[in-house]
């Protein structure tokens, strides 16, 4: 047999500049010693979910005095940038190895003692595998335990299905006594985490992989049920609204970050105002956001027509994010795209 | 059951196969701009094996009912399942020149509705002995000669619903079940040991009730060979487990052992570095 030989280099995709490793911690990475600007390894890599500010805020909280506050993952605690916590308070952080059923009962377990327990992990293996543990060992209880799944709805591009999360929404929402949340950004993360540290009962926040654009410049306005508008006009610099902008139409941008339960005056306002209003998630359209709004437009009589923007009825395709947010029509221009169709031009 | 026809391929061969699955990691790796380098090299020799020597598979007829199935518990080294396939013509080799690309059916995971050959889909730990055990089943009811494989990760030892499909082989004595578990010692986290505390392994899995095989150097063919095969001819009434104590990296020096390769991407210059170091390499 002929020995193998290798094709010609492909033409490869970096992920990694040198101004991007310049900013980055790289005191654990063994790329120390490599030639190439775009090399890098999975410890450089992780310095880039910058905008999971969730290990931060933590440390923050215990350093001023929360003593109840514990955090568990599932062999996730650099990605989901927990562990950061874990290595200033190591004896109330538990890391359960790939073993997210068994992670979730045990929050539960010491959410009953008297901790705050926050877990920590992927949004599909949280949400998706856990949902029965969810329901059973931390809501019905009523327990105090908060949830942050991230790296939700497809920002795992060619990870392919297992990696995707396009159903939490919809699952978790379903669940009596959860509040479901989403914050878009780091700062929306502070708040978040903040704002509801004393709330009573379980929460579920939902977040991106930490490589999202920056929303927010500071921590905002944050509480169970409220939402932010971001654009009333052109007063914020938003990617579709920008666009739109240019054509001369104005749109009103509001974060709708507390799902259930929902804030229903921005929806009232803008089906009063426009006649129209148009949702747009990274999750599937069926039982998501989108849903959530069209039980409010029902509920209420609203006199309006809905746009739902999200995925389809289907499972992704695979490839990197950027082309499958162009593809499902969720970046700025398919968002824009979405709303010129809206106002029939 | 009856002693298993075995194809005949050289050690020099079957080095040669494990090389081609390390070149084709870095040059798909290349292609995508990520890739899961260490738990990919750690496997290639156990792969290898499997496909070119003892597998029954017939890439001509990838649905045949009596086939043995290979399933994926560690699906993340999926980029090194996809080369032996197209290599066998499960699918056209060009096929890899489309990793992860937009609509690409290989991603990173292996997807049973997208690629020929990959028997079922994976990438949710923990999910695949509990498939395998299903397939065990349906094939033992059919009176099949098929037997089933699933190769598992040491981090997803970890997972409750191992043991669960550990207890149900062993208790409907799936001797056409074989587990492989690839202990590379690389988790996300760091060493899965440290995260979580498995071991001792061969303890555990001979209380579930498995004939279990410790392959202490699982990048030494002639033992990888030896131990699969009596694996796959299991005696009556019990399923196997072969635990293979492998190197994360294992092929490319600056990779191998620890965490931090488990992903990455390598520059040009680096890239070559360790094409030649493959190239030169005597792993086997």
């Amino acid at each position: 047999m002929n020995k193998y030989v290798p094709q010609p280099r492909a033409p490869g995709i970096s992920y990694m500049t040198a101004e991007m490793k310049a900013a980055i911690d790289l005191s654990e990475s063994r790329i120390g010693d490599m030639a190439d600007e775009a090399t890098w390894d999975m410890a450089a890599s992780l310095g880039l979910s910058r905008q999971i500010t969730t290990g931060e805020v933590l440390t923050d909280l215990a350093d001023e005095g929360r003593d109840d506050i514990v955090v568990c993952t599932a062999d996730l605690g650099r990605p989901t940038q927990v562990i950061g916590f874990g290595r200033k308070y190591p004896d109330r952080y538990f890391n359960f190895g790939i073993a997210e059923r068994n992670m979730i009962g045990a929050a539960a377990g010491l959410a009953t003692t008297g901790h705050l327990p926050v877990i920590s992990n992927y949004s599909f293996f949280l949400a998706l595998m856990g949902v029965e543990n969810i329901r059973n060992d931390i809501c019905y209880p009523g327990l105090n335990v908060r949830m942050i799944g991230t790296h939700s709805g497809i920002a795992m591009g060619f990870y392919g299905t297992s990696h995707h999360c396009n159903e939490d929404i919809g699952a978790l929402r379903a669940i009596a006594g959860l509040t479901v949340m989403a914050p878009c950004d780091g700062n929306a993360i502070r708040a978040a985490l903040r704002a509801t540290i004393d709330v009573h009962g379980p929460i579920y926040f939902r977040v991106g992989r930490g490589r999202e654009t920056v929303v927010y410049e500071s921590p905002p306005e944050w509480s169970i049920g409220g939402s932010n508008c971001l654009r009333e006009g052109d007063d914020a610099s938003l990617g579709a609204a920008d666009i739109l902008k240019a054509e001369g139409i104005a749109l009103s941008v509001v974060d709708m970050y507390s799902i259930r339960p929902i804030d229903r005056a921005p929806i009232r306002r803008a089906a009063k105002a426009n006649g129209f209003v148009l949702s747009a998630e990274e999750h599937n359209i069926t039982s998501g956001f989108g849903s959530a709004v069209a039980e409010v437009i029902a509920e209420e009589g609203l006199s309006c027509k809905l746009h739902r923007i999200g995925m389809p009825d289907d499972y992704s395709l695979l490839g990197p994010p950027t082309h499958l947010y162009r593809h499902y029509g969720l970046d700025a221009e398919g968002v824009a795209a979405r709303v010129r169709k809206a106002l029939g031009k | 059951m009856s002693s298993r026809a075995v194809k005949n391929i050289s050690k020099q061969d079957l080095r040669e196969k494990a090389r081609m699955i390390r070149l084709e990691t870095l040059r798909l790796t290349d292609i995508c701009g990520s890739g899961h380098y260490g738990s990919t090299f750690s496997m290639a020799e156990l792969v290898a094996v499997l496909y070119y020597q003892l597998l029954h598979v017939d890439p001509k007829n990838a649905k045949w009912p009596d086939r043995d199935r290979f399933t994926m518990g560690k699906g993340h080294a999926a980029i090194g399942l996809y080369p032996v396939l197209a290599d066998l013509g499960f699918f056209p080799t060009d096929w890899l020149d489309t990793y992860t690309r937009f609509g690409s059916p290989l991603g990173d995971h292996p997807d049973m509705k997208k690629v020929p050959g990959a028997d079922f889909s994976s990438g949710s730990i923990g999910h695949n002995l509990s498939v395998s055990v299903g397939m065990a089943l349906g094939l033992k009811r059919k009176k099949s000669p098929g037997r089933v494989v699933c190769l598992m990760g040491d981090g997803e030892q970890a997972e409750g619903q191992v043991w669960e499909a550990a207890i149900s082989g062993a208790h409907w004595g799936l001797d056409n079940l074989v587990g492989i578990v690839d202990i590379n010692a690389a988790g996300s986290d760091g060493h899965p040991q440290e995260t979580m505390k498995t071991e001792p392994l061969k303890a555990k899995w001979e209380a579930f009730g498995w004939r279990t095989f410790v392959l202490a150097d699982g990048h030494d063919l002639d033992a990888v060979s030896d131990t699969l095969n009596r694996a796959l001819n299991a005696p009556n009434g019990r399923p196997t487990c072969v635990l293979a104590y492998t190197v994360a990296g294992k092929g490319v020096s600056f990779m191998e052992h620890g965490w931090e390769w488990h992903l990455g991407f390598l520059g040009p210059k680096d890239l070559e570095r360790a094409y030649r170091e493959v190239m030169q390499g005597e792993v086997g």
